[in-house]
């Protein structure tokens, strides 16, 4: 290995610019889109790097650093703030307890009066010396910090002095403003680049970027058929069928493509689609997470989000629903307000919680306090503000007090810290509200009887005592005399017997003496009294029992008390000597003018979505972008911070930003321009020009082929094999899990019973989400754990995907059903009995057919031969041991056809489970 | 190293794992465009010289420290063994059993089951032992540990932060207790790669004593967190398929799997040539990956191979799912080159029924433990191998008795672990307890110290091993700062 090699590789290790292959369980690179955390600046700062890599490191100083490839224009956001924020704010930033020799980098005015540098003359600037000393006493940073500044970088940092040393404000603390470029007419024709405003950017930037690389010229829209396939992805997560391909592929108008956009905006599956993201980003899971991870019950909150994109509820007021929905004045009373918004508000009840034994409540009080501060600040802010848990941020400007002050709008929410789980709210539909109220004023009227016939009864009761105190209280029970003793009467009775007796003789009765007597009294009363009881009694239990049907959900109540939140010193919950806050906006931030009263979430929820708050928008946008291009204009999705990425395209972003606000913060109005434009139409097949260009399609030049979610894998398979139950909403689902997955649970212990019937054939995103055991097939794609908010899954290309489309007994059951079904089908010539198996023709036509249902296109001349010959080596196989089709037709809950020769489905089964695992079947494109 | 340098080394990869297919080679001559590639004189990793000193096929290809250890086993004592039975003997709470606990000690410390109770010493409830050449002192419940323990390093001065099960086990195996952080035996696979053939790189196994409920573990524990999902610890499995989905479908032979493997690689393969995406190749690559582990796995757990005399040495019969036979699987495990193996052994949680569990617990890993030592001892595997014991917290010198017979409740402020091999200074005690084993005093470590240590036995800085991640640089050792403890080294 030369010695190049180990500087810079070791450079590369922390860096995480590239990353490299292990060989198990991938030899390859696996993941499908690295992390890129350099900024597009820094990606030509690695190829400058890797320029260098022919030479020995030694011989690299400022000068062999090639001028042509800086900017000539050095810009602070652009250039120069990763490389402060990076190398040099951990201890000269705007965290003032680990802040060295008083310098702080991240301000002008500070760094001038500490004599940092010289505006305009690099040469003579303390900062330039100290990085570019080779003195280890000396130089910046210091070794020990293994952060090692390349000669680019220092070389940018002389240049941007030299320059002036001019400083911008942090782009995404800046106000979102007015996008300045020519706006396109929007009501001309969609089909034409010059009216989409994205288009329009985008290709400015290409224009802008293409000048220095070749290849970076826009791709050509893609087929028809990769379009459809494309579209349902993304906006419903299904594949489309044949014939609504060969629709779309044949239609003429000329707004074929917009209508089919709009029609599966409209599809209420689009709601299902675009809740599996949000349920990521806010932690959603139907367990507690910590320790024994029992259930709780959540699921309507689920169903409010997959209801609240379908019916494109504005932004604004989802996001106040979730933080607040208990605090608005329609919702105030659980019983009559607004149901939805009070599901929402469930959201500050997706946290972790335990029921450890021994668990320390205020440990766990300050837990939770960080995890919704943590929550806040990935699913709205983009700001790590987990960091200032225990210190002021080491990048950003989010101190402690902002920390604890965010977590104390949460500190009016009604929980036990350490208790047992809340049953919850009951969620009704309308009907089921009816349903609840005629059930209660039936328990009402019912109880009104019994309580009418009381004065008669107690009349009654009034001689009966008399009588019996003048018989020498002789109750049935307790009669010596045989013929008027109670022969059944048993112990228990017995013993309530003599308690009535010395309850009578009292002198002076307990009111619990007398409910005694009045009990036994009228336990033995005539009718009408009885039937009007026991009536009563039946009311009650069927109240009692409906209510027990309904679903239920955690939500918010707010309560009167508040906790106390101080700032915990080094986020020490045991040392109570911090200062007591109130709820507080963070301090960078612009703040909400409430006249001095104090704030509460719903005033945080207000400002999250004001349009002042320049965070927001820009992180759901971001955020909207990597759904449909498979990575985020500003590459760190939950940090917008200094150490997030400029965006590659920041006018781009901000255009989204300002128009999802000015647009009533409209989600469906943003996907539509967003699909309807050019830019994502184009093909995801790269020319070798563009692949060199921009390896990691920053650009936009072409589209992004990615691995469909791990949802929709399983979607996928039980929509083309027929199985699926499109059923939206409802209790979360359990599909086959291998037995002992949950042998390591207790308190108590459980296993696992995958359900039976309809429900086990869901959708991925009903799937049971247990935190500390999620699904094996959920996790072998990827799918989170969901103990800490999600903004963006792992994309991974590891062998356990292999073994679970191979062999979990969903993909088995699928392949068979697919299998059964184009043996049935019509059109495959004809009753099945007389398929002969070595009639090539039909084996051809019959695996079109199901490659056409799988990938919507016909095979190719290789792949039908190959699959034909796939196809007779299982039929030789099974023909010889008819036990084993048997066997491999039992796989899964629905019954495999009695009709049909099982030796033919078992071969059948083959081809489909082949079509099923294959990467372009699991891929968008 | 430039994005397209990484494709073309991942392209040459795959082609070496590939052999004779010809995929990517038009990708391939795209990316040697403009020849910086070539001139870089990028080396994959399997082509490095022989004599290599760096065995790494992660992201650190060179590493600052020699790499005493190539691998870990690492034995979890699930639950919090008690050190005050096991490893740290206290004359003066034996004295003191009984009487209450001097308020000095916990003041305005942390409780967890024993909040609100009166505090009550109780002496160590099993004698000691002298062993080794030095006569340490450890519990005559582990008479075999005993019987290796100048290959051992005792650390008596062990401290976490957390003293719940579930926070203590993520802090021990992921330095936080904020879920969603890789755990190390991840880290050290991002770090290092595996040279394991047809294996996870990090292997899980669990055990459970024969004893009451056991705490849960949760698959946090062994979770790649942030890290690319292909370094997450795989828990080989006692009954069913030892890995999750490994055993074919019912009716379906391992040559008909094969078929169907081949066929779907046949048609990846022809849409690469079509699409050349290079996720097709790192698709079909881990088919056959898959296809491999199918044979691999069943092959590595059947230990039917392992002699009388070995099966002795360990006290347990092939494939009977206990501690032992573990330890066995981690041997074998170990020998395929398998990076990092955790074995959990469930059910030390000793609230209460202390006399009666606690030697239960201590038999069935005792000869187990040191079996490991001495069997890879002759087996040359030693020298390289690091192995660690320890709980994910200590226990309280006061005793407990509100949940049953006498117990102890959890502590954070010590616990004693012991480690061994991969130049770990053997037959020596480091740190110290006070006088009732209540607070680590000299020497204080911590778990940042003991991952950092064990990182730097595997040759690497672990204030230099970072990744990247929501834009922070996230370390194993955390912000805090740790230090490697040297004296522990030899």
């Amino acid at each position: 290995m030369s010695t190049y090699r180990s500087t810079f590789v070791t450079q590369l290790a922390y860096t995480n610019e590239v990353r490299f292959s292990a060989k198990w369980p991938s030899s390859m690179i696996s993941e499908a889109i690295p992390v890129l955390t350099c900024l597009v600046a820094w990606a030509t700062i690695a190829l400058g790097a890797g320029a260098c890599l022919s030479k020995e490191p030694t011989a690299i100083s400022n000068r062999d650093v090639d001028a042509t490839s800086l900017p000539d224009s050095i810009e602070f956001n652009r250039d120069v703030r990763p490389i402060l924020s990076d190398h040099c704010f951990y201890c000269h930033g705007p965290d003032p307890n680990h802040r060295q020799a008083e310098l702080r980098l991240d301000d002008r005015e500070a760094s001038l009066q500490h004599e940092a540098f010289v505006p305009g003359n690099g040469a003579e600037s303390a900062l330039v010396h100290r990085v570019e000393s080779t003195d280890t006493d000396l130089v910046m940073p210091p070794p020990s910090a293994n952060k090692p500044l390349s000669p680019r970088q220092k070389e940018i940092l002389r240049r941007w002095i030299d320059q002036g040393a001019q400083y911008q404000k942090h782009w995404a603390y800046v106000p979102v403003q007015p996008p300045t470029f020519v706006r396109p007419d929007n009501s001309q024709d969609t089909n034409r680049i010059d009216t989409n405003s994205i288009d329009v950017l985008v290709r400015k930037q290409l224009d802008k970027a293409g000048l220095n690389k070749a290849g970076l010229v826009p791709s050509p829209t893609a087929d028809r058929r990769t379009l459809i396939r494309r579209l349902y992805s993304d906006l419903i997560g299904l594949p489309p069928t044949p014939e609504e391909v060969d629709t779309f592929v044949h239609d003429d108008a000329p707004d074929a493509y917009s209508a089919l956009v709009e029609r599966l905006l409209g599809d209420e599956r689009y709601g299902e689609r675009m809740a599996m993201h949000w349920l990521d980003v806010v932690r959603f899971a139907d367990t507690i997470g910590y320790h024994s991870d029992n259930p709780r019950n959540i699921w309507p909150y689920r169903d409010y989000v997959i209801r609240s994109f379908n019916s494109n509820k504005s932004f604004d007021r989802f996001t106040i629903e979730q933080l607040a929905g208990d605090l608005e004045a329609d919702a105030a009373d659980h019983e009559l307000g607004n149901q939805d918004a009070l599901v929402g508000s469930a959201f500050n009840r997706l946290l972790l919680t335990t029921e450890e034994g021994g668990a320390q409540p205020k440990d766990y009080e300050s837990r939770m306090l960080a995890d919704r501060v943590r929550a806040v600040g990935s699913v709205w802010l983009g700001q790590t503000t987990g960091c200032a848990q225990c210190h002021d941020h080491k990048f950003d400007p989010f101190t402690m007090r902002d920390f604890y002050s965010l977590g104390a709008f949460f500190a009016d929410i009604q929980e036990g810290i350490i208790a047992p789980r809340e049953e919850g709210m009951a969620v009704m539909t309308d009907l089921q509200r009816e349903r609840l109220q005629e059930l209660d004023s039936a328990v009402a009227t019912a109880k009104q009887k019994v309580q009418s016939l009381a004065p008669e009864l107690d009349a009654a009761q009034k001689t009966w005592e008399k009588e019996i105190s003048e018989s020498g209280y002789v109750l049935p029970e307790l009669a010596r005399d045989a013929n008027f003793a109670d022969a059944k009467a048993t112990d228990a009775q017995v013993k309530a017997a003599k308690g009535v007796v010395a309850a009578l003789k009292a002198e002076k009765r307990s009111p619990q003496q007398s409910q005694e007597i009045q009990k036994y009294f009228r336990d033995r009363s005539a009718s009408p009294y009885r039937e009007e009881r026991s009536a009563l009694e039946v009311a009650e239990k069927a109240r009692a029992d409906f209510y027990r049907s309904l679903p239920k959900c955690i939500v918010t109540k707010s309560a009167k008390t508040k906790r106390v939140v101080r700032i915990l010193p080094r986020g020490n919950w045991l040392d109570e000597s911090g200062e007591v806050v109130k709820p507080a906006l963070p301090s960078y931030l612009p703040q909400l003018e409430v006249n001095g009263r104090e704030l509460n979430r719903l005033d945080l929820a207000q400002w999250i979505v004001s349009k002042d708050n320049p965070l927001t928008a820009r992180v759901t946008m971001n955020r909207l972008w990597k759904q449909f291009f498979g990575i985020g204009l500003s590459k760190v999705l939950d940090d917008l911070g200094a150490q997030g990425e400029l965006p590659v395209n920041p006018e781009l972003l901000d255009f989204l930003a300002f128009e999802f606000m000015d647009k009533g913060w409209d989600i469906k109005h943003m996907v539509r321009l967003i699909v309807m434009s050019q830019t994502y139409r184009q093909v995801s097949t790269a020319a070798p020009e563009l692949m060199q260009a921009d390896p990691y399609n920053r650009q936009l030049a072409r589209q992004t082929p990615f691995r469909i979610d791990a949802e929709l894998v399983r979607d996928y398979s039980l929509a083309v094999s027929g199985l699926l139950v499109p059923r939206i909403g409802g209790p979360s689902a359990k599909p086959y899990q291998p037995d002992g997955y949950w042998e390591n649970l207790n308190f108590p212990m459980r296993t696992y019973v995958h359900d039976e019937g309809d429900n086990q054939y869901r959708r991925g995103l009903y799937t049971w989400w247990q935190r500390t055991f999620l699904h094996p097939s959920m996790v072998a794609f990827d799918a989170p754990s969901r103990e800490e908010c999600c903004a963006e899954r792992n994309r991974s290309n590891i062998p356990q995907q292999a073994l679970v489309l191979l062999n979990d007994p969903t993909y088995v059951e699928a392949a068979r059903a697919l299998a059964v079904r184009a043996m049935r089908e019509p059109s495959n010539l004809g009753p099945v009995s007389e398929i002969d198996g070595s009639d090539l023709a039909k084996d051809s036509h019959r695996m079109n057919w199901m490659m056409r249902q799988v990938l919507q296109r016909s095979p190719r001349d290789e792949e039908t031969a190959k699959l034909v010959s796939l196809l007779r080596y299982h039929r030789s196989r099974y023909e010889q041991e008819p036990l084993a089709a048997k066997a491999l037709l039992a796989v899964g809950l629905s019954s495999p056809p009695s009709d049909l020769d099982p030796s033919e489905v078992a071969s059948w089964t083959h081809v489909a489970r082949v079509l099923l695992s294959l990467h372009e079947t699991i891929t968008r494109n | 190293m430039d994005t397209t340098q990484l494709q073309l080394k991942n392209l040459l990869c795959r082609r070496r794992m590939l052999g004779k297919s010809t995929i990517g080679i038009a990708a391939l001559s795209n990316l040697l465009h403009q020849g910086t590639a070539r001139s870089a004189g990028l080396i994959p990793d399997g082509d490095l010289p022989s004599n290599s000193k760096v065995e790494s096929r992660g992201v650190l290809h060179s590493l600052p420290f020699p790499q005493r250890a190539k691998r870990v086993i690492w034995l979890t004592m699930a639950g919090g063994p008690s050190h005050l039975e096991l490893y740290d003997p206290k004359p003066k709470l034996t004295e003191m059993n009984g009487e209450p606990m001097p308020e000095s000690f916990t003041r305005g410390q942390q409780l967890a089951q024993l909040q609100g109770e009166k505090l009550f010493c109780l002496g160590p409830v099993f004698p000691f032992a002298k062993y080794g050449s030095n006569g340490t002192e450890i519990s005559s419940l582990l008479p075999n540990i005993g019987g290796v323990l100048d290959d051992i390093c005792l650390v008596r001065s062990m401290t976490t932060d957390a003293i719940n099960h579930d926070p203590a086990h993520m802090f021990m195996n992921t330095g936080s207790q904020i879920a969603g952080r890789p755990s190390m035996g991840a880290w050290v696979n991002y770090g290092l790669g595996s040279i394991a053939e047809n294996l996870p790189g990090f292997v899980v196994l669990v055990s459970t004593g024969k004893g009451r409920s056991p705490q849960p573990i949760a698959a946090r524990q062994w979770s790649s967190g942030f890290l690319p999902s292909r370094h997450q610890g795989v828990q080989l499995r006692g009954k069913g398929d030892a890995v999750l989905y490994l055993g074919n479908p019912p009716g379906i032979s391992r040559e008909q799997q094969g078929a169907d493997v081949d066929a779907i690689n046949a048609l990846n393969r022809q849409q690469d040539a079509i699409m050349h995406d290079p996720e097709i190749a790192t698709r079909i690559a881990q088919f056959e990956l898959a296809f491999q582990m199918q044979s691999s796995v069943p092959e590595l757990m059947d230990a039917s191979d392992e002699s009388q005399e070995t099966l002795d040495l360990y006290g347990c019969q092939p494939g009977d799912g206990t501690f032992a036979s573990n330890c066995i699987l981690a041997r074998r495990l170990a020998e395929r080159g398998v990076r990092f193996i955790q074995l959990y052994h469930r059910d030390w949680d000793h609230h209460s029924l202390l006399r009666e569990e606690l030697p239960l617990r201590a038999k069935e890993v005792d000869q187990a433990s040191a079996a490991l030592i001495r069997d890879l001892k002759r087996r040359g595997m030693f020298e390289d191998t690091l192995i660690v014991w320890s709980g994910e917290f200590g226990r309280t010198p006061m005793s407990q008795q509100n949940k049953g017979p006498i117990g102890r409740d959890h502590h954070n402020k010590s616990m004693s672990m012991w480690l061994a091999g991969a130049g770990i200074r053997g037959g020596t005690v480091y740190g110290a307890t006070d006088e009732l084993g209540y607070a680590a005093t000299e020497k204080i470590s911590t778990v940042h110290d003991l991952h950092a240590t064990m990182l730097h036995q595997l040759g690497i800085a672990h204030d230099a091993f970072r990744y990247k991640f929501q834009g922070l640089d996230f370390k194993l050792t955390g912000v805090e700062g740790a230090n490697v403890l040297q004296e522990i080294l030899a």
